[in-house]
């Protein structure tokens, strides 16, 4: 069975999860778990790299639709980058990118955030 | 060449440790039908959503309940059908999600029946005898 592998790491001040494997029901904690520790440390500026995401359910999606509004209240943001076209497929169907920055690479997130900061 | 029509099925307690097995059978099924990947992408996702369902709302997460998955295929379609003895879905209260105030108001999910409806030709929920059905149908 594929699981979901989430590797942290640092580039510059910004949080960067790289999401492998399979987001749905079974594993969407595992990313809950995640997120909220970063929020109870207070760090908000997060990015999402999925390019080793093979799947996403809504239960997935989930996860950040509960936690966007807590980290942007900060002054933070949950962008997301690198997805596969299937993975941006179901984001699409609901509509979030338009209530999102999804972006094609990583470091486009990193000059979002920056100019998010200029502005 | 596939047969005219087939028919196949497995039984799985309402766990989501059992979702990707439910979605490769299916998945597998669609595939050999001659669906192209976006199609099978779809179905898969669809199965997961109703499965999920099922697990959170007719089950309660209580993990004891089965669900049985058929599926089957004529030259023009192919369909999935999930049957489970939990609470009904009532299809009288479902409205289409507004996502910008769900997320305003931090609330996850309620999406699912939304997707299965967009990735799928025709959904039908019956519940006959404490036994919830629910088929997904698309055409080829």
């Amino acid at each position: 069975m594929k699981n979901l592998n989430i590797n942290h790491r640092k580039v510059e001040t910004y949080e960067v999860l790289e999401l492998a494997g399979e987001l749905d029901a079974h594993t969407a904690s595992k990313l809950e778990n995640t997120l909220k520790q970063l929020i109870s440390q207070k760090k908000h500026q997060i990015i999402v790299n999925c390019e080793e995401l093979d799947y996403i359910a809504s239960a997935g999606l989930g996860v950040f639709m509960a936690y966007i509004e807590d980290v942007r209240s900060m002054g933070g943001d949950i962008k997301l980058s690198n997805m596969n076209p299937k993975v941006y497929n179901v984001f699409d169907l609901l509509g979030f990118p338009t209530l999102y920055d999804i972006v094609q690479k990583e470091e486009q997130a990193i000059q979002k955030f920056q100019t998010d900061e200029s502005e | 060449m596939a047969k005219p029509t087939a028919t196949y099925k497995i039984t799985v307690k309402a766990s989501t440790e059992h979702l990707s097995k439910v979605r490769n059978f299916v998945a597998k099924h669609a595939a050999a039908f001659g669906f192209d990947q976006q199609e099978v992408a779809d179905i898969r996702l669809a199965v997961d959503e109703a499965y999920t369902n099922i697990i959170k709302h007719a089950y309660q997460n209580k993990e004891e309940g089965t669900v049985e998955i058929e599926l089957g295929h004529d030259r023009s379609k192919f369909w999935v059908t999930l049957l489970d003895t939990g609470a009904a879905f009532d299809t009288t209260s479902y409205s289409e999600p507004d996502i910008l105030k769900r997320i305003k108001d931090k609330k996850r999910g309620g999406v699912g029946v939304y997707l299965i409806q967009k990735l799928m030709d025709d959904v039908q929920y019956q519940t006959e005898d404490a036994c919830n059905t629910i088929r997904m149908i698309k055409n080829k």
